[in-house]
């Protein structure tokens, strides 16, 4: 599973680096031109969210240079930061307390332990079967009966957001994709990269054009303009990225619109989710963007699509 | 050692310190909490600064944190807290001159005036020596305290945590009222510690 740091792989962190540069200088003449109020704050929450970007990229490719095992741990490690956000949202009761530990610290370790030895088979079914029958049996054995199929609907559903879905991201790493063998760093780069520049093309269309909302009651921020202009620029950057990945340049724009709508619907799921507990971010831990779950929702529903039309068309 | 215990108590908690009503300081205050898991006071002492940290004492049960020898070198050397007699107070054994004795001329003190951990979700009546204390020593500022989610992280009678977010809210500060009588004074100190569950 190790990553070649092969020619490409430089071009890419490179132009993600050029792209941290740029948006920084961006921020930097902005702050210097606002003048109103509202203005100030939305340069100064961009330029917090600049800020988080450099970090997160800074420790994505630290985990990336370690090869596959980093990327496992950094996933592995950020399932737990958004699931921790999630149960806390989430209304459980002191009876599911041994149920939590569980999932905290036997089934998340495991399902990326799984990954580590490439046991697809299980990887694929721990949760969606295993977990989804241990929760309830480990829940009704503490005898609180209060709202029990609620309380495990919602502790199975963070488990598979927050954790299965999430594991796919790593995943990505044991594909065989036959002529692309030990190449796969830059695959899962190319997903993460097109993911969040879909988020970042989405609110920068959005807030320089956005006009007609899609849905106002789940999201305020999420406009027509943003989501086309998001989806479309995304999926052409997607595409123009080709020579990393196993694709040739119109399978990558496929690709890329595949995991920028998933990843638009991903983000419009778990807002509806904060609207319905009355939040407007799930955590602070990312200054500018909220929560870990806030920034990675987007990955959450990419992920196993991704991963899978990858595994069914590509191996 | 007392920084790695508050930086563990962070990060085991996510404890997220917001000061509503107040700001941190080094006068002397008395923080009053809701009390529904051990967690509650390492978390409240872990979330202050370290400057007020230093001056800050809790105040826990004798019978519990003597029963074993980590638990007094916890309670002596980390928390530096005031252990009071919670059964049976006698004249000579009164919790109510430990507490005024540990506040001294700089320090402040933690106390949960509930009296013991609470399972349900109702607060417990607060018990009258809040209103002693504020009778005692009117320089002092009481300011209310709201923990949040701590229950869920270490209910009551488990012992392996659930790594979960808590909150630790503080309300702006309480004076006793020139002729006020104790259960207005109680009642109105809770009153002001559930009011943040809003805000």
């Amino acid at each position: 599973m190790n990553l070649r740091l092969d020619k490409q792989t430089i071009w890419l962190v490179g132009g993600v680096l050029v792209l941290l540069v740029v948006s920084s200088l961006i921020g930097w003449i902005l702050s210097l031109r606002a003048t109103s109020e509202k203005g100030k704050a939305t340069v100064q929450n961009l330029n917090a969210r600049i800020r988080a970007w450099w970090m997160m990229v800074a420790i994505f490719g630290l985990a990336m240079a370690t090869g596959g095992i980093g990327s496992i741990v950094l996933f592995a490690l950020t399932s737990f930061l958004a699931l921790r956000e999630f149960i806390t949202l989430t209304p459980t009761r002191a009876g599911d307390h041994r149920t939590l530990f569980w999932i905290f610290f036997i089934i998340l370790p495991l399902q990326y332990y799984l990954i580590t030895i490439k046991w697809y088979a299980l990887f694929s079914i721990l949760i969606p079967v295993y977990a989804f029958l241990f929760i309830p049996i480990r829940s009704a054995i503490s005898g609180d009966c209060e709202n029990f199929l609620e309380r495990t609907a919602k502790i199975q559903w963070g488990l598979m957001v927050c954790v299965y879905c999430i594991s796919h991201v790593p995943a990505l790493l044991t594909l065989e994709i036959p002529g692309y063998i030990g190449q796969n760093g830059k695959l899962m780069f190319y997903f993460v990269l097109v993911a969040q520049i879909s988020d970042v093309m989405q609110y920068v269309w959005g807030k320089l054009f956005g006009r007609h909302k899609i849905a106002p009651n789940v999201s305020p921020n999420k406009t027509w303009e943003g989501f086309i202009g998001g989806i479309a620029s995304a999926t052409l950057i997607g595409a123009g990225l080709w020579w990393a990945t196993p694709f040739t340049p119109l399978q990558s724009a496929g690709m890329s619109l595949v995991i920028t709508l998933m990843g638009f619907c991903g983000g419009l799921v778990m807002s509806a989710i904060k609207r319905d507990r009355r939040v407007k971010d799930y955590g602070n831990m990312i200054e500018g963007h909220g929560g870990v779950m806030d920034r990675i929702d987007s990955l959450c529903f990419a992920a196993p699509v991704f991963f899978h039309f990858t595994r069914f068309f590509f191996t | 050692m007392k920084s790695f215990f508050a930086a563990l108590a962070k990060l085991l908690t996510g404890a997220n310190a917001r000061w509503i009503g107040c700001q941190p300081d080094v006068r002397q205050r008395v923080y009053f909490a809701n009390h529904t898991s051990n967690l509650d006071a390492l978390v409240i002492w872990a979330s202050l600064p370290p400057t007020i940290r230093e001056l800050a004492r809790p105040v826990a049960a004798r019978d519990y944190w003597t029963k074993s020898k980590l638990r007094l070198y916890l309670a002596n050397k980390i928390f530096n807290a005031v252990l009071i007699e919670r059964k049976k107070p006698t004249p000579h054994d009164n919790p109510l001159t430990d507490m005024l004795n540990a506040l001294g001329k700089s320090h402040s003190l933690v106390i949960f005036p509930e009296g013991g951990r609470q399972t349900v979700a109702e607060m417990a009546p607060f018990k009258g020596g809040l209103f002693h204390l504020a009778k005692d020593r009117p320089d002092v500022e009481f300011v209310p305290v709201l923990i949040e989610n701590l229950n869920r992280i270490l209910p009551k009678g488990e012992f392996l945590p659930v790594p979960l977010l808590g909150s630790i809210s503080f309300g702006a500060p309480i004076k006793l009222e020139n002729g006020e009588d104790k259960m207005t004074f109680l009642n109105r100190a809770q009153a002001a510690v559930k009011a943040l569950q809003k805000s």
